[in-house]
């Protein structure tokens, strides 16, 4: 189906986009564009196709055998399915955090600095500039200035997630897919989450998959409803959680869904 | 009244349809206070009055209790698309819903005075008519929010400008009778705010209908002429 798009600058649009998991057809035929600079949520029941969108973005599907996308998906006028796309300057420009945080089993300061590595060559006092943004921008900074030597891995869960955060942003995105990234959290460090996530829409472009619909709700600018593989609405947020035009999305947001 | 889908959430189910219910029984208790506020001011009938200025607390009531379920039904469900607009809705109608109380309350109160005082030949015809009237429209708008039918709420709305007609009619024969009879300006002053009180009925009924659009349709109506909203709403040219 065609949606309307967001009236604002668009940095990738998906165009006719189907996705196949070998012979299950995943995704039909999405259209949608993703505004700039803003948070677009993927909300919809498990198994809709929310998260497979999510992950056509970067390609992360070409980690599995038999799963393939057709269509078209525009970053800057080309088409990241094309098999002439730099996977690793993709994923560079696309950068994603997922619902379990993945801090590496090193210290704070190399789980950001090992990703700016991977990309550029810099001396050691621009890397901890690097690394000391990277982390003032995930709010993070401040607990852990003076323990960047320490394990990743000793920080809290919502810590972590917001290091994952500080490692994806620290390579300079244009983009940031977050799959699920506060469903492992509590209350608090799930607001921190959704805080973050309005500081960074000034300087990425979001996407958010998520269960969680008042979280939609909250942090979203544009959402779109998916359900079998279809998107059945898109829209800005503010109109599909209080006059969606469908009855499957009304069905859905307001719990009447199954 | 018109079923809701249903909820996965039976309970959450059941406290929409209670509020609903709720409203409604609050509007069939304003709607006796009127039609008892004008008949005893027709019939000169002080105690009838009485009752209803002593039984305006239980409209007030019923607003803080319903308004206490919408607060609780936020909090706890957190409401979106219909059932959001459904506890705003509801929310609005019973500020209005009260807000007629009142008048009906004010309206017993100046038939207690003019029960005490001579009558005119017509004896209040004009106010019997006019009451009637906004009666009628707040039935209605009622009927239509159990119904969920905007139509019927576009015809109420439309209603409300003949109200506004027979209102200027009755002032002008008022402000005829004080001129000739200066001694009656006292007895005229009170048919006076009581034609004031049926014309701000007549408006709070139609500020229900407002919400009724809203409620059905999402799309806040307020403050949009009546061309507007049946070109928008019902479609028409």
């Amino acid at each position: 189906m065609n949606n309307t798009a967001p009236a604002v600058a668009s940095r990738i649009q998906v165009r006719n986009l189907s996705f196949y998991y070998g012979q299950y057809h995943a995704l039909k035929n999405i259209n949608l564009d993703v505004a700039t600079h803003k948070v677009t949520a993927f909300i919809g029941p498990s198994g809709c196709g929310k998260s497979t969108l999510l992950r056509t973005f970067n390609r992360m599907y070409e980690l599995y055998p038999g799963q393939r996308a057709e269509g078209e998906i525009l970053l800057d006028g080309k088409n990241v399915l094309s098999p002439r796309t730099d996977l690793f300057r993709l994923r560079a420009r696309i950068g994603m955090v997922f619902q379990k945080p993945t801090p590496f089993p090193m210290s704070i300061y190399e789980n950001i600095a090992f990703g700016i590595r991977l990309y550029e060559k810099i001396g050691k006092s621009a890397m901890d500039e690097r690394v000391e943004s990277a982390l003032q921008q995930a709010a993070l900074w401040n607990e852990v200035k003076d323990k960047l030597k320490q394990s990743g891995m000793s920080l809290s869960g919502g810590q972590q997630q917001r290091l994952c955060i500080a490692r994806a942003i620290a390579v300079k995105p244009e983009v940031v897919l977050l799959d699920e990234p506060a469903s492992a959290l509590d209350p608090i460090s799930t607001l921190k989450i959704e805080e973050l996530i309005y500081e960074l829409k000034k300087n990425y472009t979001l996407v958010i998959v998520t269960h969680n619909m008042q979280q939609a709700a909250r942090v979203s600018d544009f959402t779109a409803f998916m359900y079998l593989g279809e998107l059945v609405e898109f829209a800005e947020t503010n109109a599909i959680f209080t006059n969606p035009s469908k009855k499957q999305t009304e069905d859905y947001i307001t719990g009447r869904y199954g | 009244m018109e079923p809701i889908h249903t909820h996965i959430s039976r309970q959450f189910n059941a406290e929409l349809e209670d509020i609903r219910t709720r409203v409604l029984q609050m509007g069939g208790l304003v709607e006796q206070q009127i039609g008892n506020a004008i008949a005893a001011l027709m019939a000169a009938d002080t105690t009838l009055a009485e009752t209803v200025v002593t039984e305006d607390y239980k409209v007030n009531k019923l607003e803080v209790a319903i308004d206490e379920e919408c607060s609780q039904i936020i909090a706890r469900r957190q409401p979106a698309a219909g059932d959001l607009r459904l506890v705003v809705a509801v929310i609005k109608t019973i500020t209005d819903l009260e807000r007629i109380g009142d008048e009906a309350e004010k309206i017993a109160r100046m038939a207690v005075r003019l029960a005490a005082e001579e009558r005119p030949k017509n004896n209040y015809l004009e106010i019997q008519a006019l009451g009637n009237h906004v009666r009628g429209m707040v039935r209605d708008a009622l009927d239509a929010f159990a119904r969920l039918d905007i139509e019927a709420a576009v015809r109420v709305a439309r209603e409300d400008e003949q109200v506004d007609r027979e209102y200027d009619g009755i002032m002008r024969q008022m402000i005829t009778y004080m001129m000739e009879d200066p001694r009656s300006i006292s007895r005229m002053l009170n048919v006076v705010w009581a034609a004031r009180a049926l014309e701000r009925i007549g408006d709070h009924a139609c500020n229900i209908c407002e919400y009724i659009i809203y409620l059905v349709k999402g799309k806040d109506v307020r403050h949009t002429s009546l061309e507007q909203i049946e070109k928008e709403i019902l479609g028409k040219h």
